[in-house]
């Protein structure tokens, strides 16, 4: 089956980035398709590349990127949920005159279509959030 | 699940100012007009105070976005239920929920109202023959 995950809350304060990341993680292992991941509302923060977890703890950003890579998954952030948030890649930070950007490069920035089109797409679009 | 055009529903189940929800769900529910779906949108719980008449935000400084919601009818988003438990446990009625309405190119551009009156029980079916359902 072909999913469509989307997670609203941020890293660590709640677990829907955790779920979803085990989820993702458990239908890839039974040959099952992610078509796309979309973060929006506060889980746009799942992709800052600055964060530094405690040791003993997981670092779900680098979960993520780790799990993209081996799969090649399409990890979308919703920019406009994203520009309110201050999170931005290179890109977005030059066309805004920011002076730093905090995007994680295995997560890329576009527009809530993406969402809707993963709908589409998607056999199945699972929301993880309140 | 019929070719090319999926059922989307959209369900607002949050106050309006509490929480960025509101916002950012109408934001999805705007831009998904633009994909020839067929869309649908619940307020039940506090969801049906973003919806409710003569919203003032000027004392907590927060954006009033309801204007908005009146808006849908001309992006062709004319399915808006209102669950009527919700109004009910909350001491609403129809007549504190705004006038959104839509115009209907079938019937010579008749303006008609967008607003459904729904039971938690119909809503249960009609939620059963979605594609997709994003709620928040």
């Amino acid at each position: 089956m072909k999913f469509t995950l989307l997670i609203n809350e941020g890293p660590y304060q709640h677990q829907a980035s955790d779920t979803a990341y085990q989820f993702a993680k458990a239908a890839l292992e039974k040959g099952h398709e992610i078509y796309r991941v979309f973060f929006y509302n506060d889980g746009v923060n799942n992709a800052t590349r600055l964060a530094i977890p405690p040791q003993d703890d997981r670092n779900i950003t680098e979960n993520w990127a780790t799990l993209a890579k081996e799969h090649e998954l399409d990890m979308v952030v919703c920019i406009a949920a994203a520009q309110r948030r201050g999170m931005l890649d290179a890109d977005e930070a030059g066309r805004q005159g920011k002076d730093a950007d905090n995007i994680h490069p295995a997560f890329r920035i576009s527009g809530l279509g993406q969402l809707v089109e993963g709908g589409i797409q998607a056999d199945r679009l699972l929301t993880f959030g309140d | 699940m019929s070719e090319g055009i999926k059922k989307f529903m959209f369900v607002n189940t949050k106050a309006p100012y509490g929480t960025v929800y509101a916002l950012e769900s109408l934001e999805v529910v705007l831009i998904s007009a633009a994909f020839d779906q067929s869309v649908s949108l619940v307020f039940c719980d506090d969801g049906i105070f973003q919806i409710a008449n003569n919203q003032n935000t000027e004392a907590s400084g927060m954006k009033n976005f309801s204007p908005a919601y009146k808006a849908l009818g001309d992006y062709d988003i004319n399915k808006i239920y209102v669950e009527t438990e919700s109004l009910e446990e909350r001491g609403l009625t129809l007549d504190n929920i705004m006038a959104l309405t839509y115009e209907d190119e079938d019937d010579d551009w008749a303006e008609k109202s967008s607003i459904i009156p729904i039971t938690r029980a119909e809503l249960a079916d009609l939620m059963d023959e979605q594609d997709v359902v994003i709620s928040s």
